[in-house]
């Protein structure tokens, strides 16, 4: 008797449960659906290719969410674009992005890496009050000193140089990176996860705080590494009021790829028509973006984790 | 009775001792030290020369030079100076309108770049404080050498010095190029503007050269915020209120919206025999890894006067005439825009608290749910009593650092919406954060001024915030038992 009544029970347990999975799977399907809705939006104008019955053709927002006709004509258009009077400009964006990128990303990772380091596992006196100075100082709006920073890099001719605008370049990478050390949190918490003991043992056998750092510390941050340089190599293609500010809406030629498809719809040389081209370019760059992301999930999820768990 | 209670604290100095040992070091130094070490106060390296490490002493000496020659030539800049006068016309009061200039300073003219006098002050401070710097190391080293004499060692050689880097000075070694960079671009910038607002500095004295001059102007600039004196103040003093108010109802919802939609989400996505997991992670990352710029713009225009949804609302007959989801004209509906904003913001914030969440949902112990489905809990009633507890307490710092970071959203704001409804010159919008406005204030209109007062504004709050909250979580409190 029992036995029956534990089957029923059992079976309309797993009937809801079926009926609760497929509840959940048709949320999931929808909430997929909003998320994708603007995003395959860009993508299906960025392969627009229609034009008016005159025979012009259509680069603005139109009222079809699917076009009528596609074609590779904005990828090619938005490559030879002259824009702002600099010829092939959008090669050119994606060229200077890719160098502060990079270079952002070699400085960034080994600055964040080594103030991450010396906070978690090296002792000294002004350790303390070297992290209180940099949370408060990370409190400030950045948009405070953006514009003294400008000040500052044009002082000593690294922006706005009317003889040398590429070293704008420069001054871009500077100011992207010199702050890097100041965001050690998460690659502190990493370290602190290593055993002291691993370190403490290495010392009474002799080594050196740089041999620990590069034959025992460095082998395990493999994850923080990757993770550091995720963000920072990705930070200058998707920050784009910083580059905006420190470039200058004059030195079009040096913009960053990011600035240059903002511009392409808000500045003074904007077009309405331009659209279906800025779509084509936003389509470039979050290509190899999102392809990285992917890959690199797995570091991207431990690096967030960490540091919302340790604060 | 309380001593007793009380946790045995560590051997702390109080501010003013450790000021007084300091002194008292100093004078130790000077009346034990060498011959050497006596002269090193005035000349540096002198000591190093004394105790035969000539390279440390040579460097030393350069450094002082060099230091010495900044101050005393003033290296000029755009014909600003560095050096003493530097510090000087940090010092200045400038005559006020109608005047001249100065009296006593007839020499400054009002083409001057003021905003470089200031930052050249400022890095002439920072100059002067290395100079003390290197001048106690340079004591300093010359007294250890004292030392090592007394006790029979021979002084460092150059070399070793350069090896102690490498070991029990590490730290020096890794932390230089971040304290030097971080002090060029971060700290002195941050002074620098914070020194604006209690000045006249803005667009207004730029483009009227020579009627409304440069001088520190004190507490002026926040008292307009309170008072709406002066020329901006009475936009201020009306916007500035409001601005704040959203600013917390849109952190406050755009914080709670995505932590428990992101639990909610992720919660779906690990359900227990769901397939396709991955997958639909992989979708909801998507607007991660798309720079916002991108994504942001996307919606924006997709909601746009002849965008798609407008279409289709019109098609169906939802609506006669387009509407102004995001208030980017001057009639639309401000309400309509602040929810839309948190709506949209939704859809980028979620991914976020999903992907943060997964990880501690499936660490949750079985046990705790085990020993509910014992006592018969329903599943809603074991979401609310298990689940959802464990998950905040774990994630309470992210929640605060999320709230902080939301009330400095500032691209969901100004891609979305640009802060309209309604946004002219120095007035904010509608929709405008503190950010946005301080972002419109300095860089499009030249207030340097005001908008360094609304930073500081916004800097009090969110530290007030941060240091409250932060100073009671364990992970401050504990740092050092953690380990």
């Amino acid at each position: 008797m029992s036995n029956s009544g534990k089957k029923i029970k059992y079976k309309s347990q797993s009937r809801s449960r079926r009926v609760s999975l497929g509840v959940t799977y048709l949320i999931l399907i929808i909430l997929s659906v909003i998320w994708l809705i603007p995003l395959l939006w860009i993508v299906l104008s960025a392969f627009r290719c229609q034009y008016h019955p005159d025979g012009t053709f259509i680069g603005t927002v139109t009222s079809d969410y699917f076009p009528k006709y596609v074609g590779l004509k904005n990828f090619k258009d938005l490559f030879s674009m002259t824009f702002a009077g600099v010829p092939n400009a959008f090669g050119k964006w994606v060229l200077n992005t890719l160098i502060i990128a990079i270079v952002c990303c070699i400085i960034s990772t080994f600055l964040v890496l080594s103030v991450g380091y010396c906070m978690s596992k090296l002792k000294f006196k002004l350790r303390k009050p070297f992290m209180n100075i940099s949370m408060i100082i990370g409190l400030f709006p950045s948009f405070m000193s953006m514009i003294a920073i400008y000040f500052l890099l044009k002082s000593i001719g690294l922006t706005g140089n009317p003889e040398h605008p590429e070293y704008s370049i420069i001054g871009l990478i500077l100011a992207y990176s010199a702050g890097a050390g100041l965001g050690f949190q998460i690659a502190k918490g990493f370290f602190d996860v290593i055993p002291n003991a691993l370190v403490e043992s290495a010392k009474l056998d002799g080594c050196t705080s740089f041999k620990i750092f590069r034959q025992i510390i460095l082998p395990l941050a493999k994850p923080i590494i990757i993770y550091q340089a995720l963000m920072s190599f990705t930070g200058p293609w998707m920050d784009f009021i910083f580059a905006k500010v420190i470039i200058g809406a004059d030195n079009p030629r040096y913009w960053t790829v990011s600035v240059g498809l903002y511009s392409m719809l808000f500045s003074a040389f904007a077009d309405k028509n331009l659209f279906t081209q800025f779509a084509a370019g936003c389509v470039i760059v979050a290509i190899p973006i999102v392809t990285l992301f992917m890959f690199l999930q797995k570091y991207y999820v431990e690096g967030v984790t960490a540091g919302a768990v340790k604060g | 009775m309380s001593s007793k209670t009380k946790v045995p604290k560590k051997n702390k100095l109080s501010l003013p001792e450790r000021i007084g040992k300091a002194f008292s070091n100093f004078g130790k130094r000077f009346v034990d030290g060498s011959l050497g070490t006596k002269l090193s106060h005035f000349i540096f390296g002198a000591g190093n020369f004394y105790h035969k490490q000539y390279i440390k002493g040579f460097l030393f000496l350069v450094i002082q030079v060099a230091i010495l020659a900044f101050m005393i030539l003033c290296p000029e800049v755009n014909g600003t100076p560095y050096g003493w006068k530097a510090l000087r016309n940090l010092s200045l009061k400038y005559a006020t309108e109608g005047s001249e200039f100065d009296p006593v300073l007839g020499f400054v003219s009002f083409n001057s770049d003021c905003k470089l006098m200031v930052l050249f002050g400022f890095v002439t401070i920072a100059v002067v404080a290395i100079y003390f710097l290197v001048w106690n190391m340079n004591i300093q080293s010359s007294y250890k050498a004292d030392m090592d004499k007394k006790i029979g060692k021979k002084p460092t050689t150059f070399t070793e010095d350069l090896k102690e880097l490498l070991d029990r000075k590490f730290h020096v070694l890794m932390l230089t190029p971040t304290c030097i960079a971080a002090t060029v671009f971060t700290l002195l910038p941050t002074i620098f503007m914070i020194s604006l607002a209690f000045s006249t500095y803005n667009q207004q004295f730029m483009n009227e050269n020579g009627t409304n001059l440069f001088h520190w102007n004190g507490l002026e600039n926040f008292k307009a915020v309170f008072t709406g004196e002066g020329i901006l103040g009475f936009e201020i003093r009306n916007r500035f209120l409001p601005v704040l108010s959203w600013t917390f109802i849109w952190a406050i919802f755009a914080t709670l919206t995505c932590y428990f939609g992101g639990i909610i989400l992720a919660l779906l996505i690990n359900k227990k025999g769901l397939k396709g997991k991955k997958f639909f992670r992989t979708i909801f990352i998507l607007t991660i890894a798309v720079p916002q710029f991108i994504s942001l713009l996307a919606v924006r225009n997709l909601l746009g006067e002849y965008g798609p949804i407008n279409s289709l609302l019109m098609n169906i007959g939802a609506t006669t005439q387009p509407i102004g989801f995001l208030g980017l004209k001057p009639g639309d509906s401000e309400s309509l825009a602040k929810f839309m904003v948190i709506m949209i913001n939704m859809w980028v914030g979620i991914p976020y608290t999903m992907l943060m969440t997964s990880g501690i949902l499936m660490n949750i112990p079985a046990d705790l749910y085990e020993a509910g489905r014992v006592d018969g809990a329903s599943t809603t009633k074991m979401f609310f009593k298990i689940t959802l507890p464990y998950v905040i307490f774990i994630t309470t710092p992210y929640l605060i650092s999320s709230f902080v970071g939301n009330m400095n959203a500032f691209n969901s704001i100004f891609l979305l919406t640009g802060g309209g409804p309604t946004y002219t010159g120095y007035a904010a919008g509608g929709t405008d954060l503190l950010v946005t406005w301080l972002y419109k204030v300095t860089i499009d209109q030249g207030w340097y001024n005001t908008g360094a007062v609304i930073g500081i504004f916004t800097f009090l709050i969110t530290a007030t915030i941060t240091l409250v909250t932060y100073r009671r979580s364990k992970a401050y409190n504990e740092e050092d038992t953690f380990q």
